[in-house]
């Protein structure tokens, strides 16, 4: 167990620095000067462009520039944004929480409701509520989140005036609840259908005959033997889609004006701030690899026949 | 038993390749009836309810998107600002051009969005050949080859699909000044074809050991007959799946990322720029909004309901 999550761990060292590397290269190929948008529409001295763009050592080679980039990361330093002259890390500390606590609101929401609904229907494959949550995950699958949101926003807030348009305090999680529905919808379809076909699988299992014949209570045998079986292809889908969720805040935090991570990343696409791009985008892909070490770690738990060396 | 135990860890691998519930062995076909998995397959789709009205659904998107003209008259590029600022739809003048009302530039939302299926049939279509091409390369290199090969390849798999997609896509497209549909189509091919490839390398695995490739390899046939004429055709069935179900989440992300404003830009009619266009007036004027939304999802809907009868016939683990 220990041999195997460390080598794991080290199997992700290449994978982040090729992950952060196309990152970099991406925005180092960029067209748009960010010094040069500094100066404005006024005009302004070529030689005072040259000289800025030197001290930041813009003016030096891609390897160098990455080189750099990397040395400062390994030592907590996420660089600084050209204009504003604030530190990224400033920035990952305000928009970060933001969107980890919207992606877990989102997270728990499609973990419960979604494995939720896939139990119901899973059960009792092929009846009409089975029926209906295919139709209902499939028109939620069907619907890019910007479409659910903006729904959403008319129904609830100009509509029904139950709440305001956009969020007023990142903050508060009253005001996150609506942006976080939106979020999880698309995963909690996945995740519904996904259960429901695996239990309906596993329903017809050996061990479920053997569980039933030994004479176990129901709930046992459902809550035991059918849920851990069944659980192992929803864990993997919810370790990878940690990840998606976090990026699909772009769109969520856009629409209802979530002050997190979607909105920083999407402003320093258009201020050309490559510190702060790359630097979000390897957060993410942490966050990205370590799930999927945590998942396949879980696989263990749930299916007594994986043992990791 | 360490032999086992080597083994299984492999399956998580295995299982997280195919997350959307396909089996590698979908190649192998049980033909009780001595019928090939295709057209057996076949026979399944022309029975599926599902499957008849997305195949309708969607040839009739294909017509839009061939010949828009065949469906309306208006241009989606007249701009009538003095008479037709934001007018409500008409909901009983069918195929006029005022049905679904007009938008904020004065021009037909019915015409917009008929004109706009092009662009996403285009995309949806284009990034799904483009990947299943790429994918189906690098997993069949990888998964016949083994070794170095694979190690390199399986990394690299690796390294793309850290990148989040939509993240990776953003940072790519802002690139390009000027965005039309194939850009857009590289950029998104550019970081999708690792599902593909994974499930191609999985399917690979299992039966570059089958009896039939190791008959040919003794016969003498070359690599590439061994890779395009065993093994291609029974590794196709579980990537046809994957490709067909991914289609409509392409039409979805290439709606959104037009949403953003970062895919598909004017002059192109796109229904995502439509969409994004439309916020402004989501309070007074819903339906320029909601009218191109409406046609993404249907869209969307129609491939997915598609995939998902192409997948239940062809996975025989689903019968």
């Amino acid at each position: 167990m220990g041999r195997y999550v460390a080598r794991r761990l080290l199997q992700m060292i290449p994978v982040f620095l090729g992950s952060t590397f196309l990152i970099f290269m991406m925005m180092y190929v960029l067209p748009g000067d960010p010094v040069r948008a500094l100066m404005g529409e006024q005009a302004y001295d070529p030689t005072v462009v040259e000289n800025i763009r030197h001290d930041l050592g813009l003016d030096r080679p891609w390897w160098w520039q990455y080189g750099h980039y990397l040395g400062g990361l390994f030592q907590g330093d996420f660089g600084t944004e050209i204009a504003s002259k604030r530190e990224v890390a400033d920035i990952i500390a305000d928009a970060f929480p933001v969107t980890i606590r919207l992606t877990l609101f989102a997270f728990v929401f499609m973990v419960v409701v979604g494995i939720g609904l896939g139990v119901v229907a899973g059960l009792r494959p092929d009846s009409v509520r089975d029926r209906g949550l295919l139709t209902l995950t499939l028109v939620l699958i069907s619907m890019p989140s910007f479409v659910l949101g903006y729904l959403m926003q008319y129904i609830f807030a100009f509509q029904l005036q139950m709440i305001t348009p956009t969020v007023q305090d990142s903050e508060s999680f009253g005001d996150l609840f609506l942006p976080a529905i939106v979020l999880g919808s698309l995963s909690l379809a996945y995740v519904a259908r996904l259960t429901r076909t695996s239990m309906a699988e596993n329903l017809r299992a050996d061990y479920m005959r053997t569980a039933v014949a030994k004479g176990l209570p129901r709930r046992r045998v459902v809550g035991v033997h059918l849920m851990r079986n069944s659980l192992i292809p929803v864990v993997t889908f919810l370790g990878t889609d940690i990840g998606n969720l976090m990026t699909g805040a772009i769109v969520t935090e856009g629409i209802f004006n979530v002050q997190g991570v979607g909105n920083a990343i999407f402003e320093a696409l258009t201020r050309r701030e490559g510190a702060t791009v790359v630097g979000i985008a390897s957060l993410i892909v942490i966050v990205y690899l370590f799930t999927s070490l945590l998942v396949d770690l879980l696989y263990a738990v749930l299916d007594p026949r994986i043992r990791y060396a | 038993m360490p032999e086992k135990t080597a083994d299984k860890v492999e399956l998580p691998e295995a299982t997280g390749a195919a997350s959307e519930a396909t089996a590698p062995e979908a190649g192998t076909p049980a033909s009780a009836k001595a019928r090939s998995l295709w057209s057996d397959a076949w026979h399944d789709l022309r029975r599926n309810p599902l499957f008849l009205i997305s195949a309708v659904l969607i040839v009739l998107l294909i017509v839009m998107a061939a010949a828009p003209s065949l469906f309306t008259s208006a241009s989606p590029r007249d701009a009538d600002l003095a008479k037709h600022y934001l007018q409500p739809p008409n909901w009983g003048h069918f195929f006029a051009p005022d049905w679904f009302g007009y938008d904020g530039q004065g021009r037909s939302i019915y015409a917009r969005v008929i004109y706009g299926a092009r662009a996403s049939i285009l995309v949806g279509v284009g990034v799904t050949l483009a990947v299943t091409v790429l994918g189906t390369l690098v997993g069949m290199v990888a998964g016949y080859f083994g070794g170095l090969v694979d190690t390199l390849l399986s990394r690299v798999t690796d390294i793309f699909m850290g990148i989040p997609y939509l993240l990776g896509a953003l940072v790519i497209l802002t690139t390009f000044a000027e965005r039309k549909v194939w850009v857009v189509i590289l950029a998104m091919a550019f970081l999708g074809w690792t599902t593909i490839a994974r499930v191609a390398r999985g399917a690979v695995v299992t039966i570059k050991q089958a009896d039939y490739v190791v008959a040919a390899k003794a016969l003498g046939a070359s690599t590439t007959r061994v890779l395009l004429r065993h093994i291609l055709p029974n590794a196709l069935a579980p990537i046809i799946v994957v490709a067909t179900i991914a289609l409509g989440g392409y039409i979805a992300a290439e709606a959104t990322l037009s949403f953003l404003g970062v895919g598909l830009a004017e002059p192109t009619v796109s229904w995502g720029v439509d969409v994004s266009a439309g916020r402004q007036q989501l309070r007074n004027a819903p339906y320029v909004l909601i009218v191109p939304s409406v046609m993404v999802s249907v869209t969307v809907l129609s491939f997915l309901m598609f995939g998902d009868a192409v997948r239940n016939a062809l996975d025989p683990k689903l019968r």
